[in-house]
């Protein structure tokens, strides 16, 4: 079971608190955990990454293991860490300062 | 007795302001959406009940809400705005090709028969259509792929379709307009589309009666004059009685600046340019009343001498008197956006603006007294306003 953590604003969009937990079958990629969570939430199609292009959002990131994903592959495996869910992989909302 | 409720979009969330008819004791509903930024919200004038928002962020693009108990619960609907066939380039700001890229909804305008049909104006500029209740989108593309396409540049806000009018005497008919491109109207539901600019004059252009690249803020009608037209351009106010096929100026005695551009020869010159403002809307029963909110032009963006005043015309243009009962005479310096003025149909019209400052105003007597219904909202996007048996 792979856990994932959304940003709050996100949270609300899928009516979720706390963790979200997903079933993804085959290799653990960005993709396929992205697959398995807009599969599960619809509502967050377009939210985290482009609905056509697939490229994730200029301001969204993706952290496990105190690491960043964000500008990796999105067909490269996550840690083992991440597919045994002994760790979360976190989308996070990217600090954008004061302006708004 | 009739209610009134006002749909106020602002930069962090949504909300619903409800009065009964006498419009003096507002009940404020919300934050929704809290935020988000709300472009806009607007109820199906087939069913009141039926409300869209429109919701987005930098962060996580673009959401479409929609209620169907008048505000109060919300389902988020489709959000999947995808151009129609090859995107090709439009202008950017440096006048490179730029691809056309899908950024946000800006307007949405609701059928005036089917609850299930609404129209979507959007960033890159083009119309989108659903009539499914919003649950699909799909672009009417025809507008995009007029012929000036890939001349059209963005406004400084960026390049927004922001005002969509249709006709009530005619389905066929819609009008439309984008910051920087200009007007344009379709006569066939939107297959073909023909710019309506002409006696337009914007100084600022290279060629300043040319088709395309007119600062357009925003136009209104009367629903009982659909082919009298009202525009709120880039420094003044015009008005035309063939439906967009020609305008002339209507700024009259609104108060102005000077400005300093090429003149027709090249020499550059002092341009005296009277009723710079963003908004502009109609009275509910009488087609000749027509409001704008002057402010300092072209970067300053706030009412001249910090004095908040609606100006209104009962004579079509060219003559208006400012009207500021209960509006702010000193140190004020908000800015009342294009889409941020709506009317009520009771007896004694109201009118309604919504601020940067994060006030929303009423006028229950069509101007002549002014009272805020909030006044420390997030900065007002837009206002909508709904009539209630």
């Amino acid at each position: 079971m792979i856990r994932v953590v959304l940003p709050a604003h996100l949270r609300t969009l899928a009516r979720v608190s706390g963790e979200v937990r997903l079933e993804v079958a085959g290799p653990v990629t960005q993709r396929s955990i992205l697959d398995a969570l807009e599969r599960q939430y619809p509502v967050l199609c377009g939210a985290i990454r482009d609905h056509v292009s697939q490229q994730r959002r200029p301001f969204v990131r993706f952290f496990a293991c105190c690491e960043d994903f964000s500008h990796e592959s999105p067909d490269a495996p996550l840690p083992e860490a991440v597919a045994e869910g002994r760790e979360p992989f976190l989308i996070v909302g990217a600090i954008a300062g004061g302006a708004r | 007795m009739s209610k009134v409720r006002v749909l106020a979009g602002t930069r962090k969330g949504a909300f619903v302001l409800e009065a009964d008819g006498k419009r003096k004791d507002w009940k404020v509903n919300g934050p929704f959406f809290a935020g988000w930024e709300i472009y806009h919200m607007k109820g199906s004038p087939a069913d009141p009940n039926r409300i869209f928002a429109s919701q987005s962020t930098g962060w996580f693009g673009q959401l479409l809400q929609r209620s169907d108990d008048g505000g109060k619960t919300w389902e988020p609907v489709g959000n999947k705005f995808v151009y129609e066939g090859a995107t090709g380039t439009h202008q950017w700001y440096d006048g490179t090709p730029h691809p056309w890229e899908f950024k946000r909804v800006w307007h949405l305008e609701p059928s005036l028969a089917d609850p299930d049909t609404v129209y979507a104006g959007v960033e890159d500029a083009a119309i989108f259509r659903t009539t499914d209740g919003g649950k699909s989108w799909q672009e009417m593309p025809g507008l995009r792929r007029h012929s000036t396409g890939n001349k059209w540049q963005p406004g400084a806000g960026g390049m927004c379709l922001h005002t969509i009018i249709l006709d009530p005497k005619n389905p066929e008919r819609i009008y439309t307009a984008i910051s920087a491109a200009g007007a344009f109207r379709t006569d066939d539901g939107g297959g073909s589309w023909k710019p309506i600019t002409k006696g337009l004059y914007s100084p600022f252009m290279p060629d300043p009666t040319a088709e395309i690249g007119h600062c357009i803020h925003h136009m209104a009608i009367h629903p009982s004059r659909p082919d009298v037209l009202f525009m709120q351009k880039h420094w003044n106010v015009l008005r035309s009685d063939n439906a967009g096929d020609e305008w002339r100026d209507i700024s009259g005695n609104l108060p102005g600046d000077q400005a300093v551009y090429p003149d027709k020869e090249g020499n550059t010159r002092a341009f005296d340019l009277k009723g710079f403002g963003f908004v502009i809307d109609v009275h509910a029963h009488e087609p000749q009343t027509v409001f704008v909110v002057p402010i300092k032009s072209d970067s300053q963006h706030f009412p001249p001498d910090g004095k908040l005043r609606v100006y209104r015309s009962k004579t079509g243009g060219d003559e208006w008197e400012p009207l500021s009962n209960g509006l702010p005479q000193r140190d004020c310096y908000v800015n009342v956006l294009r889409d941020a003025m709506g009317v009520d149909s009771l007896d004694s019209c109201g009118v309604y603006f919504g601020t940067t400052g994060g006030q929303v105003y009423a006028s229950p007597d069509a101007g002549e007294t002014w009272s805020p219904i909030v006044r420390d909202l997030p900065a007002v996007l837009s206002v909508e306003v709904q009539t209630l048996p």
